[in-house]
């Protein structure tokens, strides 16, 4: 019987075999080759092509000592901390917002969730526009009577990458909400009746017992978020082009530039090895805490 | 039993028309609750006025937020719709006082990149070009994909899967130049048919992983007596799953549609100028040092960028949601 069948079973899972090619290649070939192709090459000087010249840890030398990488570090840094904190704080606030049982909630939903489905690009040269100095806000309420009136981030060297999270914040924040609004409404309503018997607060009860019953979420969240930061690129391009000078640089940028602008592979791959590194920092602690945990 | 039309009425009016008549169905709720709270318990939430401080605040505060995450929208279709003059003058929140659409026009037919002047149609129509083909080879493969993972697993193809998601999280930087010098190879650098492939590639992770968990909670037992029929894995494939999974492969659509019609890095690095899609053409007018720079066009075109996921926003609602739920939640 099973001799029988055997045979057949190994003929059918030929085609599922042939079918996975495309993802077998996509995993093997550009995942992990790619990814140890670059890794292997940041180790070279190669300069408009790449060249199996090894230079040890030369090109991470240079990276570390340029001006333009560290700024773009500082940047991601703070663009990071900011849109992590008020990402979450924002997005679940609102979450709470609409499920406190309110009347047009697809309609607020779907305000607070459009700028998602619009670009970096589109999101970047919107808030440009609103940004600038000479029509925009600034403008405005200093025309409104206010003379001295200050708001040119995107002017300012000293505050640009503020200028950059306001319109990343406004993109993202309905994704963050959206999620949280998930979580909340897997909540049991148990809960809830339980916390008012007992007379705690309505803050009290969300800061100490829904939110702990949402770690799970805040997780996905904080990883989504996370990932979302280290691929800003596009936000920044649109809106100030990394400028004024250099001040609004990202790591992202940085890797373009070298690679197809200023000729400069090495430093590219040097620069994007140093992005995985950013990545496995942050996503090996979490696929341990999240999966290591049911494997016993 | 004669009583229970009448309950049903006003619980009904409770919830579905609370607008107009919410003080009268509240009165209303409260008479008749005193009466039927011994034999059923009381119904429904607790019933609030209309106009209490909690929901002046929460209201409130979603009202103002919502006005400014319409502002931008706003202020981009005030700003396409003036003329020049107007923009210098006044200020960018007021309406236009005299509405033109010559920024649009100029927008779709007539801006300057820097390289050439045929304005966003170009653009538009290298977008839909490198659109239509990535969404369907992506989601094809995709679903063949998590189709063998679900029913038809082998030897090392929850490796391979595995492999797939982690690679969702490494960074496209890392990737780039080997791409590059793949494409180059086989000749496709430079070409939509290599941005295709690349859409294809990117978008595999999440898609695979979106039909994988769809496929898997089909029941087995349909999949067993096709099997038993003598169905083997493409008529399986082509005459049960793909009519059992339409709204997944709406989802995966939306998903990939608005991904790839966003999408400026893989546009920018893969295809040539005169390739490029219409994120990147836009970026070049808006952002072209050359010559003055015209807010109503660029804003105009920025609309029309956004045009097209916008729509399929809106038309799709809640589909949306779900497509970005399941796109953001592991399985």
């Amino acid at each position: 019987m099973s001799a029988a069948t055997r045979p057949a079973r190994w003929h059918r899972n030929i085609s599922a075999k042939v079918a996975a090619v495309p993802m077998i290649i996509t995993a093997v070939v550009v995942f992990i080759g790619g990814t140890a192709w670059t890794v292997l090459y940041s180790f070279t000087n190669s300069k408009l092509l790449p060249r199996e010249k090894f230079v040890g840890l030369a090109q991470y030398e240079r990276l570390w000592s340029s001006s333009k990488w560290l700024i773009s570090i500082e940047n991601l840094a703070i663009y990071g901390a900011f849109s992590l904190v008020f990402s979450l704080l924002i997005g679940f606030m609102l979450a709470a917002l609409l499920d406190q049982k309110i009347r047009f909630e697809d309609t607020f939903r779907t305000i607070l969730l459009y700028p998602f489905a619009l670009s970096f690009i589109v999101t970047g040269l919107a808030w440009q526009w609103i940004l600038n100095p000479d029509f925009g806000i600034q403008h405005v309420v200093r025309s409104l009577g206010w003379e001295s009136f200050n708001f040119d981030p995107l002017y300012n060297p000293e505050i640009v990458i503020y200028g950059i999270l306001i319109a990343g914040l406004w993109q993202g924040t309905g994704l963050i909400m959206c999620l949280m609004l998930a979580g909340l409404r897997g909540i049991d309503e148990d809960i809830w009746k339980a916390a008012k018997i007992d007379g705690i607060p309505m803050w009290k009860t969300y800061l100490f017992i829904v939110i702990p019953m949402m770690r799970g979420i805040f997780i996905t969240a904080v990883v989504l978020i996370a990932s979302g930061i280290i691929k800003v690129y596009d936000l920044v391009v649109a809106q100030t082009g990394g400028g004024p000078g250099i001040s609004s640089e990202v790591p992202a940028k940085y890797v373009y530039d070298a690679m197809f602008l200023s000729q400069n592979l090495g430093q590219g791959f040097a620069a994007s090895t140093m992005m995985l590194l950013t990545v496995v920092i942050i996503v090996v602690p979490w696929a341990y805490l999240e999966f290591g945990g049911k494997r016993k | 039993m004669t009583k229970a039309p009448h309950l049903l009425k006003g619980s009904m009016t409770y919830d579905t028309a609370p607008e107009a008549g919410h003080d009268r169905a509240l009165r209303h709720g409260d008479g008749t609750s005193s009466g039927n709270r011994m034999v059923e318990g009381p119904a429904g939430r607790k019933p609030r006025k209309a106009l209490s401080r909690r929901n002046i605040l929460i209201y409130g505060t979603l009202i103002v937020v919502c006005l400014y995450y319409l502002l931008p929208l706003y202020v981009m279709i005030v700003t396409s719709l003036k003329g020049m003059p107007e923009i210098r003058l006044g200020n960018i929140f007021a309406p236009p006082v005299e509405v033109t659409f010559q920024p649009w026009v100029k927008a779709w037919a007539e801006a300057c990149t820097g390289l050439n002047c045929d304005g966003l149609s170009r653009g538009f129509f290298n977008s839909v070009r490198i659109l239509i083909p990535s969404v369907i080879l992506s989601i094809a493969i995709a679903s063949v994909n998590g189709y063998a993972l679900a029913n038809w697993r082998f030897k090392g193809s929850e490796t391979f899967f595995a492999i797939l998601i982690v690679g969702a999280f490494i960074p496209y930087q890392v990737m780039i130049y080997p791409i590059v010098i793949m494409l180059r190879e086989i000749g496709l650098y430079g070409s939509l048919t290599g941005l295709v492939i690349v859409h294809t590639i990117f978008g595999m992770p999440i898609l695979t992983l979106l039909f994988r968990n769809y496929f898997a909670s089909v029941p087995q037992e349909l999949f067993k007596a096709a099997r038993v029929d003598g169905a083997g894995f493409w008529a399986i494939y082509f005459q049960i799953m793909v009519p059992m999974s339409l709204p997944i492969f709406v989802v995966a659509m939306i998903l990939q549609v608005t991904g790839i019609w966003n999408d400026f890095l893989f546009g920018v690095i893969y295809t040539k100028p005169d390739l490029y899609p219409m994120t990147v053409q836009l970026n070049n007018i808006v952002n072209s040092t050359q010559g003055v720079k015209e807010y109503n066009v660029n804003m105009a075109a920025t609309i029309l960028t956004g045009l097209v996921p916008l729509t399929i926003y809106f038309i799709s609602g809640k589909l949306f949601v779900r497509g970005i739920a399941a796109g953001a939640v592991k399985g």
